[in-house]
């Protein structure tokens, strides 16, 4: 198997991916990315949390107009996985409205996005209907 | 001593394409028609703060001055999203209120026919195939479209959308019928980009930009400026009766940011900023929702208009669909909002869209817009808010002379 490389660094791969979130040592707020301090009590410790993998969709959009190099329809969505909100697709469904709506559950996937002439295999992730 | 702060001059451009015309000409129409408009001149003006969004590094304000009048003032280039306008205008306020000058003058000012989707650049595709963690997430390659979307219309359609969650009452339909008001309203306001009344039809068959906000639901990016002169109470009141009779009271001016919540950083909560600044503005000014006659809120998308009418607590919490289907938002009910037609019609060029939501309110309290005067209008409400976040609210009264 080729090398893989999650397409962001709050992705962890292997048998049971999922995503990590930096949680404040302090106050417990949750943030994805590098951090410089907490933006809710400004404390500088952090743990590494893993997230649920499964959510219900808050809120969505059906993006049918975006920048040039951006694959159209796809459909954007915020997710709250156990309480801690994720942005993310939903993906392994119709762009439509008649496929996608709030309140509908959904678990973590990946999927590859492509091979970089080292074998190196990006992995990407979306939430799937669950269900 | 005196610490109220006034209008008194104030002016926009008609919104719309002026590609013989680059921002330092257009700033200079809005801000000469201010002065004549408040009877100053650059003499008297103290202070200058001026914006440009997108081009926040080239001293708009000084080049405004090399146009119109180097008096060697203090100028003020701020940058604040789309609530740029309004941070000039709140900059030039404070100036004023801190007693270090009489009269400040804030322009704002963009050129943005043409420009296209809003807040989608992402990072630039590398030709070079290999995957290179960067940024803050180590991200291999732009996120745009892969963890979810980038652009305005997506991101204000997400925020439309949450509300119809925790709440329900929403549909395209609704979000689709606030527009349709906004482009009835826009038929009676000459200096709007778009004037076209639409239906329902129209404007839900119109192209899906990011569901459900289609075309003309999407704020329109055009050309424009607008410009205010303000003055301290005590200067004003050895000013002219005339001055004073049009001079219009700003009994609230405050500028919030976005407070921490969990998911803030996820999806842009443009909800708490803007009920922060809505509670504080109230409690400055005195007066409660119930009492103005007028709103101008920042539906830069359709989506937007129908939370703001909570955040800005023109309805129950929550209650914002059945709001607007009552018919209270149409100009002819009980709480007109975005009786200029709104970004969707009037247009966003972003940096004067804080000033022009101001003047529109100003045109009513004056008694002089005509056409589409709110008839008895005494109290109106401005609000501008600025994706990252920065929300403007200013409750505006006229002189009663």
């Amino acid at each position: 198997m080729a090398n893989q490389i999650p397409l962001v660094d709050y992705l962890v791969l292997g048998d049971k991916p999922h995503l990590t979130a930096n949680e404040c040592a302090s106050c417990s707020a949750r943030f994805f990315g590098r951090r410089n301090a907490c933006a809710s009590c400004s404390g500088t410790a952090f743990n590494t949390v893993a997230i649920d993998t499964t959510g219900e969709v808050k809120a969505f959009t059906i993006v049918t107009f975006a920048a040039p190099g951006v694959p159209v329809p796809f459909v954007s969505a915020i997710v709250d996985c156990g309480g801690t909100s994720v942005r993310g697709n939903v993906i392994n469904v119709e762009a439509s409205p008649e496929h996608v709506s709030l309140g509908m559950k959904v678990a973590l996937a990946t999927y590859s996005i492509g091979t970089d002439d080292n074998g190196t295999e990006a992995i990407g992730f979306g939430f799937a209907p669950f269900n | 001593m005196s610490d109220d702060i006034w209008i008194l001059g104030i002016h926009m451009t008609k919104f719309g394409k002026y590609p013989d015309l680059d921002t330092v000409d257009l700033a200079s129409q809005a801000a000469l028609a201010a002065l004549a408009d408040g009877g100053v001149t650059m003499k008297e003006i103290g202070v200058l703060a001026a914006g440009c969004l997108m081009a926040s590094n080239a001293g708009i304000g000084q080049q405004l001055q090399k146009q119109i009048g180097q008096t060697g003032i203090p100028v003020y280039n701020v940058a604040n999203a789309c609530a740029t306008g309004a941070t000039a205008l709140r900059t030039a306020i404070m100036a004023v209120k801190s007693g270090e000058v009489d009269v400040g003058l804030a322009v704002g000012v963009e050129k943005l026919a043409g420009a296209g989707l809003l807040g989608a650049a992402g990072r630039p595709k590398s030709d070079k195939n290999e995957w290179n963690p960067s940024g803050r997430v180590g991200a291999v390659t732009s996120t745009d479209g892969r963890v979810g979307t980038d652009s305005m219309p997506g991101v204000f359609a997400q925020v439309g959308m949450e509300y119809g969650h925790k709440y329900g009452g929403t549909s395209f339909e609704l979000f689709a019928k606030i527009s349709e008001k906004n482009h009835a309203h826009s038929t009676l306001n000459p200096l709007a980009a778009y004037t076209k009344r639409m239906t329902l039809a129209e404007i839900m068959n119109d192209v899906m930009i990011a569901y459900p906000n289609t075309r003309p639901m999407c704020s329109a990016n055009c050309d424009g400026a607008a410009a205010a002169v303000v003055v301290s109470g005590a200067k004003l009141r050895t000013m002219s009766l005339e001055q004073q009779r049009r001079a219009v009271k700003v009994s609230a001016s405050v500028l919030t940011s976005d407070p921490y919540e969990e998911g803030c950083q996820v999806l842009p909560n443009v909800n708490t900023l803007t009920r922060n600044a809505a509670k504080i503005a109230y409690e400055q000014a005195g007066i409660g929702p119930s009492e103005l006659d007028l709103v101008e809120l920042h539906d830069c998308f359709a989506t937007a208009e129908l939370v703001h009418y909570d955040n800005l607590m023109l309805c129950e919490e929550g209650g914002a669909a059945d709001f607007f289907n009552s018919g209270a938002t149409w100009r002819d009910g009980s709480m007109p909002v975005n009786v200029s037609g709104g970004l969707e019609s009037k247009g966003h060029p972003i940096a004067a869209t804080g000033i022009a939501n101001i003047w529109e309110v100003c045109h009513h309290l004056r008694g002089e817009a005509g056409d589409r005067q709110i008839q008895g209008a005494k109290v109106g409400l401005a609000h501008v808010i600025g994706l990252g976040s920065a929300c403007g609210v200013h409750i505006l009264e006229s002189s009663g002379l």
